[in-house]
């Protein structure tokens, strides 16, 4: 399939011989003041990425992902460490980074067209121009006809693919996306899975993704971060060598079973840990 | 072959179904009356309020009084959107002056403000100005406490969404904030304008001036019990009025959801 030519800085230089990662984090320390005292959520996370790279980050809930993804989607300040761009030092929200949220995040008032056209109205592109581009982005997630209809009238999964479609219109040079299918039942799950490689490889879209099923990350990814549980440290970084293009079928190759098998046996013991903590702070009566 | 819809289906069927129940409880009424079950003295006979309706129209000039009472009602309506939509969003912006009085503007949401009217009278006189400023003072608070309660309650990812945007303040106002508190707004206005349009038709009837309060005073003062409760069938027509077009509002501001 061809993307229609646009003006975007998006026509990079393929992964393997980019040099220049595209971001770097460096450092990064973040602390929340709680009734219990300092709790350091993310501790001493560095990663950097290479451009049209896919990026996964996994690790036992409550480890730090989503704040290491709001600390680099300029999203949460009063941290430790450099998030750069580029190279180029970013503070806050830039607009060479693009987020898709883990809860239901569409504008419910407006229809599928205008959630899509949303970055480039604020852009203030003309209606006629952000309407046809919006609707390249409604065609690249699949969802020709719908064009018209709210939120309210699509299902769980088409909704994501309009935040989806949404924040590609804006072009961004990175995409974070913080577990986008948690809500989702398997089998779209699966599906979403699929596009989403499908469209990062055709737009080269730089991307890192939270999630924490193995199976996905090893399947959608190019090297996978495993984090610690509390503090969130780096534990290992995973590259993940099986030839693209990858569709769901690749699951139940011999290498993909070794891959999955060697990042579960880092993520048990992180998961362990934070049952365990979970457990015992439930039995003290504080709220987890 | 195409069956003819069954008339449940159509699309007519709700407000069908609303007419003839209003139809059927009128019929029950007048048979009630006819009965002796109910008093005629207190409640007339449908059938003589509905033959009061020449009367009223042609005599009591009920239709310049209904326009008179429309208007004050929409000019209430307009400055307790405009003050009650401001009113919310300075609270929402500024969370001291939110600390310091969200709970007084409760309790004047609950305090009976149709006693006021003896201080409205001296400080505005006894004229229209007195009757919509009593509509406005009635009708504010609950729009006030509305329009805060849908911006406090946007969702975070929505706002999150918009500072990943890069959205500036007022953008973030009018593109995210405004619209996602609309619905709770829209509730605020519809409480907001039935208290207005209570006191503004209590307060024609208690200082005896212009409107359908005043008339309405005046048929229940000649024991006219058709005439005052055909009377009465147009304030109900203001309420409906002021009501359709909030609806129009709505729809217009938020086609959806
Ligand atoms: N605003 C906050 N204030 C206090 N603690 C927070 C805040 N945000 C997150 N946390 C805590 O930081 C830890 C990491 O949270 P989060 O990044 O959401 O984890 P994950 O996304 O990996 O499940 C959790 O223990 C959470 O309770
Ligand atoms: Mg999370």
């Amino acid at each position: 399939m061809a993307v229609v030519a646009m003006p975007t800085g998006r026509d990079s230089v393929p992964a393997a011989r980019a040099a220049e990662p595209i971001l770097t984090v460096d450092g990064i320390v973040k602390r929340f003041e709680t009734p219990d005292g300092v709790l350091t959520a993310v501790d001493d996370v560095s990663l950097s990425v290479l451009p049209g790279e896919f990026f996964s980050v996994i690790g036992p809930s409550g480890c730090g992902k989503s704040t290491l993804f709001n600390i680099i989607g300029g999203l949460l300040d009063g941290y430790d460490g450099s998030v750069r761009v580029a190279g180029e030092l970013v503070h806050g929200p830039h607009p060479s980074i693009g987020m898709i949220f883990q809860e239901e995040s569409t504008f419910p008032w407006r229809s599928v067209i205008d959630n899509i056209a949303f970055p480039l109205e604020i852009a203030g592109l003309p209606k006629t121009e952000r309407y046809d581009r919006a609707r390249h982005f409604v065609a690249l997630v699949g969802l020709d006809g719908f064009e018209r209809r709210f939120p309210a009238e699509l299902s769980g999964g088409m909704r994501q693919r309009v935040s989806m479609a949404r924040t590609l219109a804006a072009q961004p040079k990175i995409m974070l996306m913080d577990e986008p299918f948690a809500a989702l039942d398997e089998q779209t799950r699966l599906l979403l899975g699929d596009k989403v490689l499908q469209i990062q490889q055709e737009l080269k879209q730089t991307t890192l993704l939270i999630t924490h099923n193995i199976t996905e990350a090893v399947q959608l990814s190019d090297r996978i971060m495993v984090m610690t549980y509390r503090p969130g440290k780096v534990k290992r970084i995973v590259d993940i060598d099986l030839p693209r293009p990858r569709t769901s079928e690749i699951v139940s190759s011999e290498a993909f079973g070794r891959y999955v098998a060697q990042i579960w046996n880092d993520l048990r013991e992180e998961a362990t840990r934070g049952m365990h903590d979970d457990e015992s702070r439930k039995r003290r009566g504080a709220p987890s | 072959m195409s069956k003819p819809a069954p008339l449940t289906k159509s699309r007519y069927f709700p407000a069908i179904l609303g007419l003839g129940s209003f139809a059927a409880f009128v019929l029950v009424v007048e048979f009630l009356v006819y009965a002796d079950v109910l008093n005629r003295f207190i409640v007339p006979p449908p059938s003589e309020v509905l033959a009061a309706f020449p009367r009223v129209i042609m005599q009591e000039h009920v239709l310049s009084r209904f326009v008179l009472t429309a208007s004050e009602a929409l000019a209430a309506s307009v400055l307790v959107t405009i003050f009650g939509i401001a009113g919310g969003v300075l609270l929402y912006q500024f969370n001291l002056l939110r600390l310091a009085t969200e709970t007084w503007v409760a309790a004047v949401a609950a305090a009976p403000l149709v006693l006021m009217y003896p201080l409205y009278l001296v400080i505005f006189g006894r004229n229209a100005t007195t009757i919509v400023m009593m509509g406005f003072t009635a009708g504010l608070a609950p729009i006030i406490l509305k329009t805060l309660e849908g911006l406090v309650g946007t969702r975070r990812v929505l706002i999150n969404v918009g500072k990943s945007f890069n959205l500036t303040r007022s953008q973030q106002f009018w593109k995210i904030l405004f619209p996602a508190a609309l619905p709770t707004i829209f509730v605020g206005m519809r409480l907001g304008l039935i208290f207005a349009l209570i006191n503004i038709v209590g307060v024609e009837y208690l200082i005896n001036f212009g409107g359908l309060g005043q008339l309405i005073n005046e048929l229940a003062e000649r024991f006219d019990l058709a005439g005052t409760y055909a009377a009465i069938c147009f304030v109900i027509l203001v309420s409906i009025i002021v009501f359709m077009l909030t609806e129009r509002l709505e729809r217009w501001l938020r086609p959806a959801g």
